[in-house]
């Protein structure tokens, strides 16, 4: 679905010139607009916000209309193997969506994250088909604040059964199947009935975190950890600031609508210079991680060379700039912004815990001093 | 319609009939302005054609490939990019006829009088007066900022001819001869030690009425056309990584481990991952361009700009320790050209100062984001309604 991008590769010395799409084509618009319409009618904030204190966090219906009617889950399987055969681009566009509303689906978790982990391992085409269907939900048993190429926690493996407890899995409470990391090399899946799952209470309402604990699951291996699990969180983390850029345009939109409308002092605020300039600055920040994130999206799409740069420059970009927007949204909100029922905290709460998922701004940096030859003292 | 091959046909028969080995550079560059080549989207007979712009670069490609001399652009960017639109839209046959050929062959430099001590941001307030005497208008005032006076025949002048209406209305339009002796030009020493600008004093100019450009007090208007094309050129341009500021503070980086510390190394990071982000923004507007969908982004680069390259040099500056104590040199001159990224870091961290004021202040930038893109409401104004001699000073 993606046009060919030219990608002249990296010479020894010579400047790098990538040559990314960063543009939206025709069929991703048409595709944002279809997300837009189902999470406008299906997805209200007041809604989130009641379900987050239920029994039942995750929005399953939503999820359902997303995967199973929509095709979404299955955007990165190629149709060959049951899946929708398009690219990390169309996937980035579903993420700024769900980003923007603030959705509470398991989409980068289960259609993202888990299903790259599937892709990297061979022989797995049932488990595949059943992820990118949407009626199974996956969930890699790796803390979310693992950044791609980091350390993780591994299990026991003891004769074919699994031991031992992971922690900070995201939307495992709602998984079918977890894809755990064992202490022989082999990543194993695990149906969720297997395992105890220990939802936490978590800062992120929206994406809720749970403990996995295994005493003697049956695990069936699917391949290597640890190619899996870095081809994973990275794909994670670069389609990350696609959603980190749906929260900051949701922020952004909410704030000056709000500004132009609240008055104070006979006069809509949104007129005082000292407020234009920070939206007006929130705005760049935007514009860029736009560029930042379509980059990472399509360099991941096209398997390009420079794509670990790519993937680490959007996410050392992306996190302050979502967290800022979420900030400054509740700032200019005044006293409404501070209430449980406005919805920022939702997106400031989303926004924080993003920052630190798939490793933190600081650590991509620090992955950015090696792949760019600009080591440490 | 003239198309692609027509043009490369046009080319070959100038260089055919004006070989540049044997011609002169300034005969050549005559010819090709009369043989409609010099601006292909200018109309016949004023260096052009009447073709889309975007076919210029057909012909530049056919004369460079032969080695013909160019009009040397970046010596006349302010006639090139700002005068000859100007002029274009808003001048007389006859002042159309007089000026563009010797502007675009650079036999004549030009210069722009718009800024004033009094008036900066807040352009439209300016106080050079224009009083009209017969079929003469006669100028007094001061402008400053002026780049290339020094070296200018002529030059575009806004001034006031009414005070008795608002700011906006009371300003008309001129052609300023720079060889006038009521012409006084000052060189404008800055903080690099360097004089880029001149201050220009104007006294008892006499303007012929046959050189105003557009009517009489709707130099506002007219002046919109001259600033937007100074906006339009900046930022079209395509950067490898590490293709601005950031290059050489890289380089050092690499080249000098002796240098490095542990909070400069997290403060390069942080500027390179910007450095990254502003290229592939700037990327992404171009793309828009070509696709002819230009976005609002085009008002954001200069102010992204202008503050990477400020953080950036002056990272390097405290990068490079004792060598960053010193200055390569003071003594005043007057430099043709500026290269921004010439000369060594001091020179960059103070040039780049300017970045943030220059065509426009990032404050008066962030207002026009604010107002235009974001559609926020202007701050109330005090000034709109009032006759210009009215207002405080």
């Amino acid at each position: 679905m993606s046009p060919e991008s030219p990608e002249s590769p990296e010479s020894p010395d010579g400047p790098v010139d990538t040559r990314p799409d960063l543009l939206y084509t025709e069929e991703e618009d048409a595709l944002r607009a279809a997300v837009r319409d189902l999470l406008d009618d299906h997805c209200d904030a007041a809604g989130v916000i009641v379900r987050t204190e239920s029994d039942a966090p995750h929005d399953l219906e939503l999820w359902k209309a997303l995967s199973s009617d929509m095709g979404l889950a299955g955007l990165l399987v190629p149709e060959a193997r049951g899946g929708q055969g398009a690219t990390h681009r169309e996937a980035a566009v579903v993420l700024e969506e769900l980003g923007r509303a603030v959705a509470p689906v398991p989409y980068l978790t289960s259609a993202v994250v888990a299903t790259e982990a599937l892709l990297a391992c061979g022989g797995v085409e049932d488990l595949l088909a059943e992820l990118a269907s949407g009626r199974t939900i996956g969930a890699l048993a790796v803390a979310l604040n693992t950044a791609p190429g980091g350390p993780y926690k591994v299990v026991r493996q003891e004769n074919g059964t699994l031991h031992g407890e992971l922690t900070a899995i995201a939307d495992a409470a709602v998984a079918d199947v977890l894809l755990v990391p064992a202490d022989d090399g082999g990543l194993y899946a695990v149906d969720a009935s297997a395992a105890t799952v220990i939802p936490r209470v978590s800062l992120d309402l929206t994406r809720p975190l749970a403990k996995v604990v295994l005493h003697g699951a049956q695990g069936r291996r699917l391949g290597d950890a640890e190619p899996a699990v870095r081809r994973a969180l990275r794909a994670g983390a670069g389609l990350l600031a696609s959603e980190q850029l749906g929260l900051a345009e949701w922020a952004l939109t909410e704030t000056v609508r709000y500004l132009k409308e609240r008055r104070q002092f006979n006069r809509p605020v949104g007129g005082f210079q000292a407020l234009k300039h920070r939206l007006a600055q929130l705005w760049l920040e935007l514009v860029s991680l736009r560029a930042a994130a379509r980059n990472a999206a399509d360099a991941l799409a096209t398997g390009s060379d420079d794509t670990d740069v790519a993937v680490a420059v959007a996410q050392a970009y992306a996190a302050p700039v979502a967290v800022h927007a979420a900030e400054e949204a509740l700032q200019l909100h005044g006293g409404i912004g501070m209430t449980w029922e406005h919805p920022v905290h939702l997106y400031l709460k989303r926004a924080k815990a993003d920052a630190i998922a798939y490793g933190t701004a600081g650590g991509h940096r620090a992955a950015l001093a090696e792949l760019v030859d600009l080591p440490a003292p | 319609m003239t198309d692609a091959t027509e043009l490369r046909r046009r080319t070959q028969e100038l260089l055919a009939s004006h070989p540049p080995a044997t011609t002169g550079r300034l005969d050549f560059l005559r010819a090709r302005f009369d043989a409609g080549l010099a601006w292909v989207h200018y109309p016949e007979g004023l260096g052009g054609l009447g073709a889309p712009r975007s076919l210029q670069a057909v012909v530049d490609a056919e004369l460079e490939a032969a080695g013909a001399p160019d009009n040397d652009p970046r010596r006349i960017g302010i006639g090139l990019g700002m005068a000859a639109p100007t002029i274009l839209g808003f001048g007389t046959d006859e002042q159309k006829r007089r000026f563009l050929r010797p502007l675009w062959t650079g036999e004549e430099v030009w210069c722009q009088l718009f800024s004033e001590p009094g008036a900066g941001s807040d352009l439209a307030a300016l106080g050079t007066r224009a009083v009209r005497q017969g079929d003469r208008w006669v100028v007094n005032g001061q402008k400053v900022w002026t780049s290339s006076a020094h070296l200018a025949r002529w030059a575009i002048l806004i001034a006031r001819t009414d005070p008795d209406v608002p700011k906006h209305r009371g300003i008309t339009y001129f052609v300023c001869d720079m060889t006038d002796p009521g012409v006084e030009v000052r060189p404008l020493r800055q903080i690099t030690g360097e004089a880029e600008f001149n201050e220009v004093f104007l006294t008892d100019v006499r303007i012929p009425d046959a050189r105003r450009l557009g009517e009489i007090g709707d130099g506002w208007r007219v002046a919109q056309t001259t600033l937007m094309n100074e906006r339009v050129s900046i930022g079209g341009m395509r950067l490898p990584r590490e293709g601005g500021m950031i290059g050489p503070v890289a380089r050092t980086w690499r080249e000098r481990p002796e240098l490095r510390t542990h909070d400069h190394h997290q403060r390069l990071l942080t500027l390179w991952v910007e450095a990254e982000v502003a290229r592939l923004t700037g990327e992404r507007l171009r793309q828009q361009l070509v696709v002819g969908q230009p976005g609002p982004e085009g008002s954001g680069m200069k102010l992204t700009f202008a503050r990477l390259n400020q953080e950036i040099s002056g990272l390097e500056v405290e990068l490079l320790g004792e060598e960053g104590l010193s200055y390569d040199d003071w003594t005043m001159r007057r430099p043709e050209l500026v290269d921004f990224t010439g000369r060594d870091a001091g020179y960059r961290y103070l040039r780049s100062k300017g970045n943030s004021i220059e065509g426009g202040t990032s404050e008066v930038l962030l207002n026009i984001v604010a107002e235009r893109v974001l559609g926020l409401p202007a701050e109330p104004r005090t000034d709109k309604d009032v006759a210009w001699k009215d207002l405080a000073r």
